[in-house]
């Protein structure tokens, strides 16, 4: 049986045969499949499979562009960079997160709230994506890292720069930075592609205002990474691009000198100069330490910026809202003789109070002032008298004025926290109010009080537009090269009014826009100004500078928080005597030098008392520093050559 | 036939290196040489452990077939039920004396070497089945009594491998088992039995299987099923296979494999390390290169008058082929991943000396192709 025969054998051979070549034909066809798989991935799906390859390969990590630095007119730096050490983890390196804490926590001072924090963050983000572990260290903890890195996998030691102001001085107007928040990813879209761990936005201020410009551009480095995400070699680098500086027209000495004179005080301050709307200085007081909020705010600080009465994180100079008082005179005064309701000659008698409609009117003077005409009006700062022209002018040509030199609106561009104040008229009370006018709030507004709201600037940008000629300008602060030939016009046509301009200048400022009907009444405005400020009897006369050089014209003025009772009218109660809330904001505003022009300053202290022995004597000293320092500026903006 | 007995049993050394078959032996060398230049490229493009070792094993195992190859078909012939036991028992070996690695017992440590005795199955059953149905009588092949005992032997190692655990392995122990049978006449009738049998006991079987087993059947239905897990192998080698493109990236190129992406590029993965850095045209040559050995182990059968000779070399073609399609088509997703090396191309000293000894055979067939067994 187990011995077959040939015949057998032929049988048996011609049957493997005939199954051999069933197996070869399905090998065939199999073959056809192999080679229809290799033709689909390799040519049909060539594409998609190399860019899958691609991602796989490569990966990128995101570099923080150095932010522009902001600096002073005389190029002093207000916002700039220092070396920043971070320590920085990348969570898919690390083997053991919880022991790495623990290492981490030896060598570093960081709490369980930050450890716990920092858990939650990996969770949510791809492992290959940093995270901070501590922002800002200083050297000997930054070395000790560096000393047992070989222990710690996946831990990152990164020197990067960061946000750095020199002091507090112009912290309301630079600004802060602090880390990207939600809502900024939100609101902002040019943050898109900017979110890199570490990375810092402007929250308000110049900051803010400039951020799209000056965060820079993110660079990037790609790595070639193998499958456990270790970098094997560096493939393309971009170092990003570094934010655009900025050259403000602030001058950081006399910021420095204007925060040192409101120490302790709840003060604004605004320095403009009259031609062409350069903010010399801008100050709002208390301050608050800009540099703790680029490495995260501790709470206690935050804690105290909050409670504090004088609200130190307000920027007083542009979002206190004040009414203007008494320096809302110089306006009534030059509406009145534009709409030709009075001659500067008209005058009144002041009993120390008024009477209309049963309601009285006090003039601040107990005894009243006697015959007032319009300069002993200003100079005296009589209530009486601007009742009496308030009523013959009527609200709504006074409101016409007060816009027109700039109040009611906001003076500088995108600062978010800009205020536009309130210049109140008939139908401005209809519509937000509700309810129609009355005769009586036209007198309150006549002294700037009632409905009239006023922020610092606005009163500085008044007065400049006052003491160029009645020319409007434009407040910046941003420092603009090309933009300085109106002082050269203005200052032929207030020189040699009778002359004709030269052509180049009148090409080149066609725009110019003046806000008077007649010029003669600017002066008379600014004449009142000067007697109120030089004059025996003025508001501000203790005040006065005797030099020529210095000598200023302004208008005190201070806005009631609470109304005097009678009962405090007749025991002459003095404003020192009030509690420190319930006392008056002090204004002032100036222009110097009377002669001949160059700057405008506003000073308001709040609770201050009244503006000529509060605000007055601040703006004395400011105004001698400003001047003084009049030629520098000047070299500035007349030299040749681009300084930025 | 007698005289043409004593004609080749006296065939001196000259004559049967004459009568080799030259084209099968420059195609197994070509592939060697190849399959040396991609294990430089796993190194990374340095001689490292595994290209030396490569090397040195292509170079002694290419040298054992010479030896089997001069090996009279006879001695094999008598020798196959031997040579069977002696895998079994190495097999035995195995499950009592193993060395264990990520989970499962499938090495004897040699000391020179670590034997995989289930890759020598591969080839031992195909020798015994082969000469046992040579035996049998095409009246009785269909005979109950005559199925018992190949059986008997196709399921004891498969068995013994399955459970080591090398689910890849028993199948393709199994597959060269299935196709001697097939080819020596057993009917289809049988085969479709056992295939019912077969899926009656599948569901069974897979409560069986380890929970790394039943994942990896998962995954290859599904390979997105988890990117990160199972499914990554697949998808990486489709990647790195598919980014090759037309010629490839390039020899030492190949990024997927260069960055660890590619998991297990020395053994089971080799051709895709090779695909992604020559592209679709190397591919296609290493693909002509094994169609080109089946082929001429076909025609050797075809030359051989021995039904022994026939059964054996037709049966070692159909089994070598299933080893290369399995691998390509896992590696292509075609198939699930499971543990199975590309012929000649992987890293393995087993698989190597197996295949080696098995073509020896097949050329031992060619050079003593008149030669009667019995």
């Amino acid at each position: 049986m187990l011995s077959p025969g040939s015949g057998n054998t032929v049988i048996k051979s011609k049957l493997i045969g005939r199954r051999m070549f069933l197996i070869t034909a399905a090998q065939a066809v199999v073959m056809v499949g192999v080679v229809g798989r290799l033709i689909s991935l390799q040519i049909n799906q060539a594409t998609k499979y190399k860019s899958l390859s691609d991602k796989n390969r490569f990966r990128e990590w995101k570099l923080a562009p150095e932010r522009g630095i902001i600096k002073d007119f005389f190029d002093q730096e207000l916002a700039s960079n220092e070396p920043l050490y971070q320590v920085h983890l990348v969570p898919e390196n690390v083997k053991n997160l919880n022991e790495l804490f623990v290492r981490l926590k030896g060598i570093l001072n960081i709490t369980d709230k930050r450890v716990s924090y920092l858990k939650r963050l990996i969770k949510k983000q791809k492992p290959w994506e940093p995270v901070v572990v501590s922002d800002n260290l200083n050297w000997s903890e930054f070395s000790r890292i560096n000393l047992f890195l070989h222990e710690l996998n996946g831990v990152e030691p990164i020197v990067s720069v960061a946000r750095t102001y020199p002091d507090n001085s112009s912290a309301h107007i630079l600004g802060y930075v602090s880390q990207i928040s939600a809502k900024d990813l939100k609101t902002k879209k040019y943050l898109k592609d900017l979110s890199v761990p570490g990375m810092t936005v402007g929250k308000t201020g110049l900051e803010r205002k400039l951020d799209e410009k000056i965060i820079g551009k993110v660079g990037f480095q790609r790595y070639e990474v193998n499958a456990f995400g270790k970098r094997i070699k560096q493939i393309q680098i971009n170092e990003g691009q570094a934010g655009k500086s900025f050259k403000t027209t602030l001058d950081y000495e006399i910021q420095k000198y204007v925060n040192e004179l409101l120490q302790d005080k709840a003060a604004a301050v605004c320095v403009m100069d009259v031609y062409n709307g350069d903010i010399v200085s801008l100050v709002s007081a208390p301050t608050f330490q800009p540099n703790a909020f680029v490495h995260g705010l501790d709470r206690d600080y935050w804690n105290s910026l909050i409670k504090d009465g004088k609200k130190p994180l307000t920027n007083k100079a542009m979002s206190g809202l004040y009414p203007p008082g008494s320096t809302i005179k110089t306006l009534v005064a030059l509406s009145a003789l534009e709409n030709k309701i009075i001659k500067p000659s008209d005058s009144f008698r002041c009993k120390g109070k008024i009477e209309l409609h049963g309601e009285k009117f006090h003039c601040w003077e107990k005894k009243g002032h006697g015959i007032v005409n319009l300069r002993k009006g200003i100079q005296r700062s009589c209530d009486v008298y601007f009742y009496e022209v308030a009523r013959k002018l009527g609200v709504d040509r006074l409101s016409e004025t007060a816009k027109k030199f700039g109040l009611g609106k906001q003076v500088l561009s995108d600062f978010t926290e800009e205020r536009a104040g309130v210049v109140p008229n008939t139908k401005w009370k209809k519509k937000y109010i509700g309810q129609n006018w009355y005769i009586g709030e036209t007198l309150h507004s006549g002294i700037g009080q009632g409905y009239f709201q006023s922020t610092p600037i606005q009163l500085c940008l008044m007065t400049a537009q006052i003491a160029n000629g009645g020319y409007e300008i434009k407040p910046r602060i941003i420092f603009d090269k090309n933009n300085n030939d109106l002082r050269d016009y203005i200052k032929h046509k207030n020189e040699k009014p009778n002359e004709p301009l030269p052509t180049d200048l009148l090409i080149k400022n066609f725009t110019l826009k003046p806000l008077f009907e007649k010029k003669e009444n600017i002066n008379i405005v600014k004449d009142a100004m000067f007697s109120s400020s030089n004059e025996p009897g003025g508001t501000s006369y203790r005040h006065r500078f005797e030099d020529p050089k210095f000598t200023f014209a302004g208008k005190t003025g201070s806005s009631q928080i609470k109304r005097f009772t009678e009962a405090q009218r007749e025991a002459e109660v003095k404003q020192t005597d009030l509690k420190y809330k319930d006392r008056d904001h002090a204004l002032f505003v100036a222009f110097a030098p009377y002669k001949d022009p160059k700057y405008a300053i506003s000073v308001v202290v709040e609770h201050g008392g009244s503006g000529g022995s509060a605000a007055a004597p601040i703006a004395k000293k400011i105004i001698k520093k400003v001047l003084d320092r009049h030629d520098l500026r000047q070299e500035i903006n007349y030299s040749k050559g681009d300084s930025i | 036939m007698l005289r043409s007995r004593s004609i080749q049993s006296s065939f001196g050394i000259k004559d049967k290196i004459k009568s080799f078959d030259y084209i099968l032996v420059l195609s197994i060398f070509i592939l060697g040489i190849i399959s040396m230049f991609a294990m430089y490229s796993t190194d990374g493009g340095e001689f490292k452990y595994h290209t030396n070792s490569h090397i040195l094993r292509f170079f002694v195992f290419f040298g054992l077939f010479f030896v089997v190859s001069l090996i009279q078909i006879r001695f094999w012939h008598d020798k196959s039920y031997l040579i069977y036991i002696f895998f079994f028992l190495l097999l035995l070996g195995v499950k009592y004396f193993g060395l264990t690695s990520s989970g499962s017992k499938r090495w004897l440590d040699l000391y020179f070497m670590n034997l995989q005795p289930s890759e020598l199955m591969k080839v031992g059953l195909i020798l015994f089945l082969a000469k046992y149905y040579h035996r049998v009588s095409i009246e009785n092949m269909n005979s109950i009594r005559y199925l018992f005992t190949p059986i008997i032997a196709l399921i004891s190692p498969l068995l013994l491998v399955a459970t080591q655990p090398d689910l890849g392995t028993s199948i393709l122990i199994a597959s060269g088992g299935i196709v001697v049978a097939w080819l020596a006449g057993v009917r289809i009738k049988f085969f479709a039995y056992s295939s019912i049998v077969f899926i009656a006991i599948l569901p069974v079987a897979i409560s069986f299987l380890k929970p790394y087993q039943k994942s990896r059947i998962l995954t290859f239905l599904n390979p997105e099923r988890d990117p990160l897990g199972a499914g990554y192998q697949i998808i990486q080698s489709k990647i790195a296979i598919g980014s090759g493109g037309l010629f490839g990236k390039g020899f030492l190129n190949g990024s997927q494999s260069y960055l660890d992406y590619l998991p297990e590029k020395h053994t089971d993965f080799i051709f895709t390390l090779f695909s992604e850095e020559f592209g679709f045209f190397g591919s296609l040559f290493i693909l002509l290169l094994y169609a080109l050995i089946v082929s001429r182990i076909v025609i050797i059968g075809n030359m051989t008058r021995s039904t022994f000779g026939k059964l054996y070399c037709y049966s070692f073609a159909t089994a070598f082929f299933i080893y290369v399609v399995v691998n390509m088509m896992m590696v292509l997703g075609l198939l699930p991943i499971v543990g199975s090396p590309l012929p000649i191309m992987s890293y393995g000293g087993s698989s190597m000396m197996a295949i080696m000894l098995g073509l020896g055979i097949v050329m031992s067939c060619k050079i003593y192709k008149d030669v009667p067994v019995n």
